[in-house]
């Protein structure tokens, strides 16, 4: 089934959200303005403007925002002229009064997040969201670390809870081809016509478009990508490498491919602090399934402390870190350095 | 000196461990244990240890011929608004364990002398009591402008009303950082961790330091403040060292700051040590009813 009478797939970009860890929250208003505009053009149909870890993220724990949130998404809201503007929101760390504000700014749809495991944390937000008539969506994180089964449970609680669309999300882009499709089908299969599934991908085992393929054969209607990339890791699926193959395979997304590649080389490149590339410490992450936005964390941390970035996140992946506990990539590097130089 | 007696309300976790850990202390003598479902092991545990207990709720509390001096309240935010003016009216202190915020916060080794006169105490949240000695501990010897707190609990340890009501977790908790803790201005951050097995209680406590602040200075009253704690919550303690740092303000800036980490391995009562958490919330109340005993008892003496 596609997702309208007029798209087969609905593709998020989400440069201007995930692309927020690798611009360590830095956008300006001008920035987010002339993203949007370029998107928008070649037609992206849903455009995320957030921090990077969601509505409040802006802190000492995950970095703070050079420009309030509020302001980049009320610059994306006039920008877009057909583009639906997303926000994401982390339960623990934005709030309902969160979501109340960006509706107000016209904001659209709220995509709210939760470990993969821990969905009912959500369902006072999503209630909340569908009141006040936002489009919900809801991100089940670190996906590869639960069963299908276990999944496809946690997705019921949120669409029952008022969400719309729940996707898989491969935070760690720890996963490999059927993990992707397995799980997307699980979420199928359990939710029917009640909600639809999505998928969210990461390059760092370097199958975010091919598992991102395989999702959508599997019945996800929602996907996710980053315009050149720009994520957390190394990156997120290309939305210009995604939209181009979904052409070749007959999958609408309303996507102008030649548009979108020039959007990606003359618009949002010039926004790259870096390319998203997938070296040691991001392959890393993805072998080791370490959440993606760890990355600039445990860079910074190896370099206060004389220690292996490598170190630090096969140690996150030991310790089985989710998404947010970014404040213990320090404590795991000051242990690092204390044991390799006791007082 | 006469012990002062106590009601539980609420037969849950918290209210059976609270029970435990009220059982040896000098100064209080639990007497009765209240909830509403009749298969609660919480009441069945009470009665097995010589507390009189009853599904039927406070109206049954408040037909004792005996009154109990003190009432914890292990129930919910919403339940303890109403329960609040019959113990009031009879006369009976509430030492609060939901986030209704009747009464002042109070967290023990920061502001519990200020508020022993207070009909209703509450005790902010799991996380308020295990981070805000630190902040505390910052703030009493400089000036500091902001603090943010982030508390890991395993998911275990976190019940359905903690998850119903994350919300009331980070807005109860940061106002608490600001007004117990003394940070101009405060956030909190709750993360659940399912890792198997479950994680002991982990906080971390980033308060911002007025630049060129006296770092010894920070830092011997951190590890005195965590002496304090120890005193009612063994497990609680220092991860590593508190590390000083430099960071990105976000505006092209850089602003000191204080990092603390804290793990809080609970005693075990009733509920698992991995449950921090929850342990120091318990822990906290009856240290709060120690000194509420002592100083009823230094009142009518």
């Amino acid at each position: 089934m596609p997702y309208s009478d007029s798209l087969d797939v609905r593709v998020t970009d989400t440069s201007l959200r995930d692309g927020s860890h690798a611009k360590r929250h830095q956008f300006s208003d001008t920035e987010v303005r002339a993203v949007v505009a370029a998107l928008d053009g070649a037609g992206v149909p849903v455009i995320e403007v957030t921090h990077g870890d969601g509505l409040g993220g802006s802190s000492f724990n995950y970095g703070f925002s050079k420009t309030p949130e509020r302001t980049l998404m009320k610059a994306a809201v006039e920008t877009a002229r057909h583009a639906r503007i997303a926000a994401l929101m982390l339960p623990g760390v934005g709030t309902k009064d969160d979501i109340t504000a960006i509706a107000e700014l016209g904001v659209e749809v709220v995509r709210i997040a939760t470990h993969c495991t821990e969905a009912d944390v959500s369902e006072q937000h999503f209630r909340l969201a569908r009141d006040i008539g936002l489009e919900t969506v809801g991100f089940l994180m670190m996906a590869h670390s639960a069963s299908p089964e276990v999944l496809a449970g946690q997705a019921r609680i949120m669409a029952d809870a008022g969400c719309q669309c729940v996707y898989v999300v491969d935070s760690a882009g720890a996963m490999v081809m059927e993990d992707a499709s397995e799980r997307v089908a699980a979420l199928v299969a359990e939710l029917g016509t009640d909600a639809q599934v999505g998928f969210h991908g990461h390059e760092n085992l370097s199958l975010s478009v091919a598992n991102t393929v395989l999702a959508i054969r599997a019945g996800a209607v929602q996907v996710d990508g980053s315009t050149r990339r720009f994520g957390a890791g190394a990156g997120n699926t290309s939305v210009e490498a995604l939209a181009a193959v979904l052409e070749r395979f007959g999958i609408g997304t309303g996507i102008d491919v030649l548009k979108i590649i020039d959007a990606a080389e003359d618009v949002v490149r010039p926004v790259m602090d870096e390319e998203c590339v997938l070296d040691r410490m991001a392959l890393i992450m993805g072998y080791a399934g370490v959440y993606s936005s760890f990355l600039k964390h445990a860079y910074r941390a190896a370099e206060r402390y004389g220690v292996s970035g490598a170190e630090i996140l096969l140690e996150c992946g030991r310790q089985r870190l989710v998404g947010g506990q970014e404040d213990q990539i320090i404590q795991i590097a000051a242990v690092m350095a204390k044991v390799a130089s006791p007082a | 000196m006469s012990r002062v007696t106590a009601a539980i309300v609420g037969s849950g976790n918290i209210g059976t461990d609270l029970m435990y850990k009220l059982l040896r202390s000098d100064r209080v003598e639990p007497r009765y244990m209240v909830g509403v479902d009749p298969g609660s092991r919480g009441l069945a545990l009470a009665r097995r240890v010589g507390l009189e207990a009853s599904h039927l709720g406070v109206d049954w509390l408040m037909a004792r011929p005996e009154k109990p001096d003190i009432v914890f309240e292990a129930t919910s935010a919403y339940i303890h608004r109403e329960h609040y003016p019959r113990y009031h009216d009879a006369g009976i202190r509430a030492v609060d364990l939901t986030p209704a915020a009747v009464g002042p916060f109070v967290i023990p080794p920061v502001n519990l002398v200020e508020h022993l006169g207070a009909a209703n105490i509450n005790m902010v949240t799991c996380g308020g009591q295990a981070t805000i000695p630190m902040v505390h501990a910052v703030a009493r010897v400089v000036d500091v402008d902001y603090a943010e707190i982030v508390a890991t609990v395993s998911s275990e340890s976190a019940g359905p009303g903690t998850r119903q009501n994350i919300d009331e977790f980070t807005s109860t908790t940061s106002r608490a950082v600001e007004v117990v803790g003394g940070a101009r201005r405060g956030k909190a951050i709750i993360i659940l961790n399912p890792a198997d097995p479950p994680i002991i209680m982990r906080d971390t406590i980033f308060c911002s330091l007025p630049a060129g602040a006296d770092r010894a200075k920070v830092d011997g009253s951190i590890r005195q403040m965590v002496e304090s704690v120890q005193t009612y919550v063994p497990g609680y303690r220092l991860r590593t060292d508190p590390q000083f740092d430099e960071v990105p303000d976000g505006q092209g800036g850089a602003v000191e700051r204080v990092a603390v980490f804290i793990e809080v391995e609970g005693a075990g009562d009733f509920l698992p040590p991995y449950a921090g958490n929850l342990d120091i919330m318990t822990a906290a109340a009856a240290k709060v009813g120690d000194e509420l005993a002592r100083h009823l008892n230094a009142g009518e003496d």
